[in-house]
């Protein structure tokens, strides 16, 4: 197992239940992460690279595997395209430049090299830590490369795995929240597929995809969008760069927000519809990282009028002029069934029998697919061979100096999540609030103590907080969390540079200086 | 990049038959009695697979079906021929041929001696189980006479192993009495309803959560469930998984909540429902079942049988709930 | 492991006492003090680090032998050096009776108030020293010594024993007895004004050392004994000594014969285990040796802390070599390449016998990868308990080991199958070692002989009580119990009383034994004559009470044995032992719930469940003394 840009022993607890019971029956750990991270602590190697690295650390450990033949011919020659151009890409990457740009003794990247390709089975698992970069694409596609070297991947124990880190993101976009894709990631752009809505909805569907997230920032400031509706998400603390995501917002012509709270981006809002909880307050379903489809339950009622956001959709809709009848969480799902192929197996009776369902589940006698991909270990291969997508290495944009020369990265702690609208609501005795977390080196190095309130600084914008020593940190790193937006606002420190495939911004990596203030205030 | 294509433009295509796991060993059927009825179960079952087959009752404290049968209590105790002592029927595997009694004078003698034992010792008023099994095995606790005095705070976590007071005569029976600890927001220990059966060390341990912050300390009568040193769960590794209340027999570890509300007398089963859905957090999908009274979750569990969780939670499925509960009750729309 | 580790730094010298047994950490990670920019990038653990945890108990008794406790800032560093949680190590240090997490003296009389030396004034020893010293526990004024009671020491033959504990920079620890209340306080004050408490040292020469061994088995340097005839002869300190005697011969023969052929002579020669269950050898070496899985490891069980039990003791301390010979033989038969030597840490002079001998067997080459050039390997570590009698159970000692809490495990699965580490693993007792050498020079047939149809071989006793020549005797299987008595010199009695009256009861295998009356003296010492009067040889205890013995007491100090040994995983010892006592003591203070007769049936009760429904065999055996007692009319009715 390979945990890379992933402290899942934090983020993800139940699942790394699962991981370590493979590792109690013998199975090795690697964990690639800037933090000696309680993950980390599990493993049998850390690998502790500079933050935005991963791309130098990944083609070095690729050569290696090549320069050491360890690569598996027989699966790259049948399954894939492209090991040439990759084989030249990583050619310069030798583990001499891999130490040089990531930090990691070039013995330890060549150790876990040669265990990940010699290993039986394997598999790498990420979270933000890949993805939360201007190149997060292309730090993934640079582990995609990996496992097709090595053919791990479309057999039972190998593969990719995204941690996912909200209950239904796989669900949205399985359900086409995402610019480009309708309900199971039929391409909005594909006239075909597109054909089967058209018809089924009595509508046209318009062929061209949208804005993602960032793309719709970027909009506003072009004052091409300027009407927005918000469902159950907190942008103003959750954007980078919050001044200019508050900026933004608050210009709109119109902002409507449904959410359960009144969050800081609700109180900018022309409108507020209050929502019912989806997990406990409503019926339907939710998709879990191994593409599980489970059922939620309603176990309350909603409190007040707080509605169910399908029926406000729905009377939203009728208001507009839109003939919708009063429908079910579960007449929705069919309507879905008949038109996503890889759900229609899904029927709720199953969902209810088998506790959930993974898809692609093509009829109702097909089991759910357990991993993806296997049809790579098919001859001939149906369909397209898997590609290798070459990167380069291509460090941070808030570059390190002598102004700013402390690299501050972000990440979730265990009790809490997100933004802390939802965490916030129970007493957690593991909860210290927000804090500058900073390695005992620089504590000493600009003669702070445990709990100072400092000042810090980044090329957008500047905070108070107060430092807390956290050993599992070096000299030159620093953490901090998201989870407490209204006492520390961490994203005016953040940089909005964003993935232009992704849309994703580098939360994990912004440039700061740390500032002892005059007279030293210690918060208890 | 110009040599490669774009992303998948289509849905991959279709493997032409669904991936499944490696294939398990062929598992064996193995041929044994229970009562007198022959059984056939497959091999590698344990004895109390074996009888719940045949639906026969049997009770068990320290077992559950999501950790590792550790065979403390011995309520499950039953007679296997040839065997010199009885044996556990959590633990013990079928063999072919066996053949097991489970309600002969032997059998009924120790599970209603243990009980007593336990009962006599370990306050087992919130053990849902103990009310049924000391009637069916006319179990009476008392017959070791009454209750000591309660331990003072703390007390018993300081004894040492190998030296304890002679017993003086006196009429009443040592327990493990002593007051709750309470020491944090989320849940109680109460250890005076500990039977140690190891069931909360082997969750907080290697059969889920991994943190070993709880293990048994001291020896013998004296042993306890105990941080190092006895620190309170703050200062200790607990990552408030709650995974120990979730396994808990007798109730000794229970949601703060729970033991407020029992407290103040207003916890009413008989009001409650339990749903199951998903938690709101991460990715990984948890079932969480809630527990609703009046309308007000009052507490989360997980199904043992669910494959995400196995019974078990974290911290934010288990206590993470609150937040649905505290929004303005007059909510309404506004512009 | 995300450990967490919540106490301050330990001490330079906690630090020190822990570096000596592991060596410097490895990196900051792992307990070194912190270097940014060596570990800054990388570290190491996983299976590497936590494979380590066997090595928990001797770190903590090299804390507790140099500072005399274990702080919670030493065990933190404990753990962060072998990756191993807090929680989990203090539940193995409160386990054991030797090592003290709450701050104690430096220097401890631990004087043994058990059933042989209770017989012969242990509670007057420990009234004296609670009325010149203080209570049991309580420091002494310069907060230097105390004293504290401890379960059997394994000196019944010199009863009233004690054990000192120095901890320091060069901790000692020694045996004494007999001894009473103002020796031990001259002892403790000798210790707390610095002056050496030698446990053999080269003050004691090989003529001295000799003339020990003849005070603990009085036959010593008799013709015709087998398994003590290098006892009281042979420098128990010298290879050359044990190998001109013979010695080592067996594993000559053993390595010419190959694997095979040892365990068909060591089946041939029927000899059973003296632990107490009287397994086959041969057939639990041939099991080991077809065992799916590897490594297979031996293990020799040098716990005897069975009450009134000291014959391994005697042949740990007088003839250490032959273990060494024994278990190099048995691992060379079963395919072992590591061996463990569990003692019991309240013999302090077996400890440093056996290091002396591994150390000298291994300069030889009679240890090591290429033993006497045949190309076999093997190591034997010596390992030393903590005060437990339960780790005496096979499986808790595997337990132990490992650097787990000495708890039993279910059986089945064996430990032919899953042994320690879950291995395939022989596991022997001492004085069942002891009979190898001689069954390979003597042929497994002609070892047959020896003894009776069903017992076959020499057989060890610990004779104490009151008898004249309390000791270890030997004598082959088969006769009587008179006999042996009379061997010890016979049961001291008015003139012309004879012993059939003096002898009120004889307490036979130990505290999970049983007691027999005279009218028994004539039955034959064989694991099927003691079966057939519904006794035991147990480990060989033979333990003598006259009319003038406080039975009631005694019985009430093995419930009390049993209470205290209990490792407390199971409900029926860990709350029926307790019962069990406070039955007795109601008893005894005639104040019976119910009467008298009730309590025996609730007592037999308990026994039943105890026997019937417990895990190990302690709590299986925790009331056969006690039971016996009540049949044998010592509990009046």
């Amino acid at each position: 197992m390979i945990l890379w840009g992933s402290n899942a022993r934090e983020t993800h607890p139940i699942f790394f239940h699962h991981l370590l019971k493979g590792v109690n029956k013998g199975a090795r750990l690697y964990t690639v992460d800037p933090r000696r991270t309680s993950s980390a602590e599990w493993s049998d190697g850390w690998l502790g690279l500079d933050v935005g690295s991963d791309i130098a650390l990944a083609n070095a450990i690729g050569r290696e595997i090549l320069a050491a033949g360890l690569e598996n011919r027989e699966f790259i020659a049948r399954a894939t395209s492209g090991i040439e151009e990759y084989r030249a890409k990583v050619e310069s990457y030798t583990l001499e430049y891999a130490e040089r740009e990531t930090g990691v003794p070039a013995a330890m990247i060549r150790e876990l090299a040669h265990a990940f390709a010699s290993a039986p089975r394997a598999m790498i698992c990420w979270t933000l830590g890949i993805t939360e970069h201007h190149n997060g694409v292309d730090n993934v596609l640079a582990l995609i490369s990996l496992v097709l070297l090595t053919g791990h991947v479309g057999r039972y124990g190998s593969g990719v795995n995204p941690l996912r880190g909200q209950n239904n993101v796989q669900g949205g976009g399985d359900m086409g929240a995402l610019p480009d894709r309708l309900p199971g990631f039929q391409h909005v752009e594909n006239d075909e597929l597109r054909a089967k809505f058209d018809q089924l909805w009595g509508v046209t569907v318009p062929p061209k995809r949208g804005w993602h997230l960032s793309g719709m920032f970027d909009a506003m400031e072009r004052g091409d969008l300027c009407a927005v509706y918000v469902i159950g998400e907190n942008p103003v603390q959750s954007e980078a760069d919050q001044a200019k995501a508050i900026h933004l917002l608050s210009n709109l012509e119109f902002l409507v927000v449904q959410d359960i709270f009144l969050t800081k981006t609700a109180q900018l809002a022309d409108v507020v519809l209050p929502a019912s909880a989806a997990w406990a307050e409503t019926e339907g379903t939710v998709t879990n990282s191994e593409r599980r489809v489970q059922r939620v339950r309603r176990a309350l009622a909603p409190p007040g009028l707080a509605r169910d956001d399908l029926e406000i959709v729905v009377d939203l809709a009728q208001r507009m002029g839109g003939n919708w009848p009063a429908t079910t969480p579960e007449a929705i799902w069919d309507e879905l069934r008949m038109l996503s192929p890889v759900h229609a197996g899904m029927s709720y009776k199953r969902l209810e029998e088998l506790g959930g369902l993974q898809w692609p589940c093509y009829d109702e006698n097909h089991p759910g697919e357990l991993f993806l991909h296997s049809r790579l270990w098919e001859d001939p291969v149906p369909g397209n061979r898997a590609p290798f997508i070459p990167v380069d290495h291509d460090p941070p944009v808030d570059r390190l100096d002598a102004d700013f020369p402390i690299r501050l990265t972000t990440g979730r702690r265990l009790d809490s999540y997100n933004t802390g609208v939802q965490s916030a609501g129970y007493r957690s005795p593991l909860r210290r609030g927000e804090s500058l977390d900073i390695s005992p080196e620089d504590l000493a190095r600009y003669g702070l103590a445990d709990g100072e309130l400092v000042r810090v600084v980044s090329r957008r914008g500047q905070i108070s907080v107060a430092v807390r020593v956290d050993p599992s940190l070096r000299p030159g790193l620093t953490f901090m969390t998201l989870h407490f937006q209204d006492d520390v606002a961490v994203n005016l420190l953040t940089i909005d540079a964003t993935d232009p495939k992704s849309g994703t911004a580098e939360f994990k990596a912004t440039a700061i200086r740390i500032e002892k203030l005059k007279a030293a205030v210690r918060v208890p | 990049m110009s040599s490669v294509p774009p992303i998948q433009f289509y849905p991959p295509a279709r493997s032409s038959q669904p991936p499944m796991p490696p294939e398990a060993a062929r598992v064996v059927q193995v041929e044994l009695t229970i009562d007198g009825r022959t059984v056939s179960v497959p091999a590698g079952s344990t004895i109390l697979d074996a009888c719940r087959a045949e639906g026969v009752d049997t009770p068990t404290l320290c077992y559950l079906e999501n950790l590792t049968p550790i065979n403390a209590c011995r309520v499950c105790v039953v007679e296997v021929a040839g065997s010199r002592v009885l044996a556990p029927a959590c633990s013990r595997k079928v063999e072919p041929g066996m053949a097991v009694q489970t309600d002969t004078e032997r059998v009924r003698l120790s599970r209603k001696v243990v009980l007593e034992l336990l009962g006599s010792s370990v306050d087992l008023s919130t053990a849902p189980q103990a009310p049924a099994y000391f009637a069916r095995y006319g179990a009476d606790p008392e017959r070791f006479g009454a209750a000591a005095q309660p331990a003072a705070a703390n007390e018993r976590d300081g004894l040492e192993a190998g030296h304890h007071h002679a017993a003086d005569g006196q009429p009443s029976a040592a327990t493990v009495g002593q007051p709750v600890k309470i020491d944090n927001e989320l849940y109680v220990r109460d250890y005076s309803k500990c039977i140690l059966c190891y069931k909360c060390v082997e969750a907080c341990g290697v059969d889920a959560q991994n943190t070993f912050a709880i293990a048994v300390a001291g020896r013998g009568f004296d042993a306890r469930i105990s941080t190092e040193w006895n620190v309170g769960l703050p200062d200790s590794a607990c990552v408030y998984c709650g995974n120990c209340i979730g396994v808990c027999p007798t109730g000794a570890l229970m949601f703060r909540s729970e033991y407020e509300m029992r407290e103040a007398g207003t916890w009413d089963e008989a009001a409650q429902t339990s749903t199951d859905t998903i938690c709101p957090y991460c990715g990984v999908g948890c079932t969480l079942s809630l527990l609703v009274q009046d309308n007000e979750i009052v507490k989360v569990t997980s199904p043992l049988d669910s494959s995400v969780t196995e019974g078990h939670l974290c911290v934010k499925g288990r206590f993470g709930f609150s937040f649905v509960q505290q929004r303005e009750p007059g909510a309404a729309p506004t512009t | 492991m995300d450990i967490h580790v919540i106490a301050p730094l330990a001490s330079p010298a906690e630090r020190a006492a822990v570096d000596a047994l592991l060596g410097p950490p490895s990196s900051g990670w792992a307990g070194g003090s912190r270097d940014s920019a060596n570990d800054g990038h990388v570290a190491r653990g996983g299976h590497a680090a936590r494979a380590e945890r066997d090595l928990l108990l001797p770190a903590l008794h090299a804390v507790q032998d140099r500072i005399g406790w274990i702080s919670q800032p030493a065990l933190a560093y404990i753990c962060r050096r072998l990756t191993v949680p807090p929680a989990e190590a203090y539940g193995v240090a409160t386990f054991y009776g030797l090592l003290a997490t709450r701050e104690r003296a430096p220097i401890v009389a631990h004087v043994c108030d058990d059933i042989a030396c209770r017989l012969v004034g242990a509670e007057e020893v420990c009234s004296d020293l609670a009325r010149t010293h203080g209570p049991a526990g309580q420091p002494s004024a310069d907060g230097q010594t105390t004293w504290l009671r401890s379960p059997c020491l394994g000196l019944c033959e010199r009863a009233p024993a004690a054990l000192f504990t120095v901890a320091g920079d060069a901790p000692e620890q020694i045996g004494e007895a007999p001894i009473d209340a103002v020796g031990v306080i001259a002892r403790l004050a000798s210790a707390a004004a610095g002056r050496p408490i030698a446990i053999d040292g080269a003050s004691l020469s090989a003529e001295e050392r000799l003339a020990d061994a003849r005070i603990s088995v009085p036959q010593a340097g008799d013709d015709g004994l087998q398994l003590l005839a290098r006892v009281g002869r042979v420098d128990p300190g010298s290879l050359e000594a044990y190998r001109s005697a013979g010695g080592y011969a067996a594993l000559n023969r053993a390595i010419e014969l190959g694997p095979e052929a040892v365990i068909a002579e060591v089946t041939a020669s029927k000899l059973l285990g003296r632990g107490g269950a009287a397994f086959p050898t041969g057939r639990k070496w041939a099991g080991v040796r077809a065992a799916q899985g590897s490594p297979k490891y031996v293990v020799c069980n040098a716990d005897e802390s069975e009450p009134g039990t000291f014959k391994d003791r005697a042949l740990l301390e007088h003839d250490p070599f032959v273990l060494i010979e024994a278990m190099t033989i048995e691992a060379f038969a079963t395919g072992a390449s590591r061996g463990f030597l569990y003692l019991r840490g309240e013999y302090p002079l077996a400890a440093s016998r056996l290091r002396n001998a591994i150390a000298l067997a291994s300069a030889a080459g009679l240890l090591g990868s290429d033993i006497l050039g045949s190309g076999f390997a093997f190591e034997i570590e010596l390992r030393i308990g903590a005060g437990a009698y339960i780790c005496g159970e096979e499986t808790a000692l595997f337990n132990s080991i490992e650097g787990k809490r000495g708890e039993p495990r279910n059986k089945p699965p064996f430990p032919v199958e899953v042994g320690l580490f879950g291995k395939p693993t022989a596991v022997n007792n001492v004085e069942t070692l002891a009979n190898v050498p001689l069954i390979l020079r003597e042929g497994g047939a002609a070892f047959a002989t020896i003894g009776t149809e069903g017992s076959a071989g020499p057989k060890l006793f610990c004779v104490s009580g009151h008898v004249r020549r309390p000791g270890i005797y030997e004598v082959p299987f088969g006769t009587t119990l008179r006999a042996l008595l009379e061997l010890a010199g016979g049961v001291p009695a008015p003139i012309g009383v004879t012993a059939d009256d003096t002898i009120r009861t004889i307490l036979l295998g130990g505290a999970a034994g049983v007691f027999v009356g005279p009218e028994v003296l004539d039955t034959p010492l064989t694991f099927e004559a003691t079966r057939a009067i519904g006794a035991t040889l147990g480990s060989g205890v033979v333990m003598v009470f006259d009319r003038t013995a406080d039975l009631v007491g005694t019985l009430r100090r093995i419930a009390a044995f049993f209470r205290d040994e209990s490792c407390g995983q199971c409900v029926p010892c860990r709350v029926g032992t307790v019962r069990q006592e406070e039955l007795l003591a109601r008893l005894a203070a005639d104040r019976p719930h119910g009467s008298r007769a009730d309590e025996l049936r609730l007592l037999g009760q308990i026994g039943q469940a105890m026997r019937d429904a417990s895990i190990c065999g302690l709590g299986q055996t925790a009331s056969s003394a006690i039971e016996s007692a009540v049949r044998a009319g010592i509990v009046p009715a």
